[in-house]
């Protein structure tokens, strides 16, 4: 099968899903369900896509395919700013309840955080980026242990405010904040498209990049803060989410098998959007909200994973 | 031309590179050969901008490297490092395509194709063009690195111990095909050998390193003598004349 067959086929798929989702049992409610149900389809889009794109786009420049975004911490801060401000201001201050300021002060704090951190470490010259992953673990787990700590001395009321914070859902996304995310995640992949074809180089190592003219230090710092701005964004829109991004990030190199980054991020938005709207609509229609949309997509791409690993290993074997 | 001016390189606080001047000759092959740790990979990526000097500069047409942009500077100058570690599934042929990326910037006409047909024809490479890297030997994979640099199409060629792990009859072939790119196209050719045989058969001029500093810098018969061994390398090294080539008897010495 050619690769474009198999983007028109996910295209597709991810065309089913969102029309499934949009359409099933809506009875003739074009009022009401109708164009909420499109915005919550839209929200997903947008954060599958921008996780998908910065899953792919990280695992390139680290040159590496077991790692998330999550490990520059930026998760760990989402988390740390809400419980800050559930802690110092209380659920009652304008910063909780007021979404858009909730969601600009989330956006904010995390590019700041993330360009301070970047300003930081590549003042210092040539620093391998793993030296940068390792501190960006560690701060991550330090903001997480303070973010535990707060947690456990903050009353139980407002606790409970806060924990709607800490896992993604798709179920209140504010229709204002998506068409802000939006512009913003769609600005900063036009962005990061001109240098598609330097990602496909920056594969074959530092040395051969540099060699072919791929500037290469410099894009690595302008690829993590553009995987940033996509990440804190999506973050701050729906919450934690970046998990899915390992799945299908990897199904779209086993599925596509090439070096092409055009193809593999084209493919790994298709399948996100796949996962996103389909897992949502097995979570809300079959088990009617007893479970949660992450253990849908880990269980149906893990299981899909491994028959690829095994079908592999057939083949070479 | 390239000119190498005082340039020095710390690692750590330790020199591995200290004043160290040359200038590559045009259309010649120049070897950079020296004990393990004398700089010369160090050189050679300090030359090909892998790598910046902490104080001195290196000119190619009388700029600075690092003034130049990437992609003018890669379609005059192409480095290829002993390891080359990837994270991709590539047949020869897509990593000979991306020879052309300077030019091409991924999207490639008929002339990069048909530069790309020429290199590797010119490694010998046609029946494996489809096959994948990760199933050639180490031969094969190091003919398809050169193939990549040779569609690149540069002026100047800086290889890094491309013999590395390579067997007799292969190291030949390879250093053949240098010396024909020489000959023939007029590139200039600076490799970085361990085998000062290789160095006193196949090159024109070679620069000797010792502790980061140029110690011997000439024409190849100027270097190759017991003399100026004894003083690279701290050997007594017999130098014996064959059809012309002089060899170096270093096994019991």
């Amino acid at each position: 099968m050619r690769n474009r067959t198999k983007l028109l086929i996910l295209l597709g798929l991810a065309i089913a899903f969102v029309a499934l989702y949009v359409f099933y049992a809506l009875n003739g409610n074009y009022h009401y369900a109708f164009p909420r149900r499109l915005m919550k389809v839209f929200a997903m889009s947008l954060t599958g896509v921008a996780i998908a794109y910065s899953t792919v786009v990280f695992q390139t420049i680290t040159h590496n395919r077991i790692l998330t975004p999550s490990v520059m911490g930026l998760d760990a801060l989402y988390m740390m700013v809400q419980t800050f401000i559930y802690f110092f201001f209380g659920s009652m201050s304008i910063l909780v309840v007021n979404i858009h300021y909730n969601f600009l002060f989330a956006v904010i704090a995390m590019i700041v955080f993330a360009l301070l951190f970047y300003r930081i470490l590549f003042k210092e010259g040539k620093r391998p980026i793993y030296f940068l992953l390792l501190v960006g673990m560690i701060t991550g787990t330090f903001l997480g242990s303070i973010t535990t700590f707060l947690q456990v001395l903050i009353d139980p009321n407002e606790f409970l405010g806060l924990q709607s914070k800490m896992f993604a859902s798709f179920n209140n996304v504010n229709s204002d904040l998506v068409w802000l995310a939006a512009v913003l995640i769609l600005l900063t992949i036009i962005y990061g498209w001109r240098h598609m074809n330097q990602l496909d180089v920056m594969s074959l190592g530092r040395d051969t990049a540099i060699n072919l003219g791929v500037p290469y230090d410099k894009l690595v710092q302008r690829m993590l803060i553009i995987a940033s701005i996509l990440i804190a964004v999506s973050t701050a829109l729906v919450g934690p989410i970046t998990f899915f991004g390992l799945i299908v990030a990897n199904l779209s190199y086993q599925f596509f098998n090439t070096y092409k980054h055009s193809i593999l991020i084209t493919g790994a938005c298709l399948m996100s959007i796949v996962a996103l709207v389909g897992g949502q609509w097995m979570v809300e229609r079959i088990f009617s909200f007893s479970t949660t949309l992450s253990v849908i997509i880990n269980f149906v791409g893990g299981v899909y994973f491994i028959y690829l690993l095994l079908k592999e290993s057939r083949s070479t074997g | 031309m390239i000119q190498v001016k005082e340039i020095t390189k710390f690692f750590g606080k330790k020199p591995v590179v200290q004043d160290v001047s040359v200038d590559i000759v045009s259309g010649k092959i120049t070897s950079f050969i020296g004990p393990n740790g004398a700089g010369k990979s160090t050189l050679l990526s300090m030359v090909s901008r892998l790598l910046n000097a902490d104080t001195g500069e290196v000119l190619l047409d009388k700029a600075d490297v690092r003034r130049w942009k990437s992609d003018d500077f890669a379609k005059r100058v192409s480095i290829l490092k002993q390891s080359n570690y990837m994270n991709v599934r590539l047949t020869i042929r897509e990593l000979v395509s991306f020879g052309r990326f300077p030019y091409s910037k991924g999207r490639l006409n008929a002339e990069d194709e048909l530069k790309v047909d020429e290199a590797i024809q010119y490694m010998n490479l046609e029946d494996l063009q489809h096959n994948y890297l990760d199933e050639l030997s180490g031969g094969q994979r190091q003919r398809a690195f050169i193939a990549m640099v040779i569609a690149q199409d540069t002026e100047y060629i800086l290889l890094d111990e491309p013999l590395n792990n390579l067997d007799m009859k292969h190291s030949v072939q390879i250093m053949k095909i240098l010396r024909k790119l020489v000959n023939e196209l007029g590139k200039t050719v600076v490799i970085v050998l361990h085998d000062i045989n290789f160095a006193s058969v196949y090159s024109d001029y070679i620069v000797a390193l010792k502790d980061g500093r140029v110690v011997k810098n000439g024409p190849t018969h100027h270097i190759i003598n017991s003399d100026a061994l004894k003083e690279i390398y701290d050997m007594d090294i017999p130098v014996q004349e064959q059809d012309g080539c002089r060899i170096c008897v270093y096994f019991n010495s």
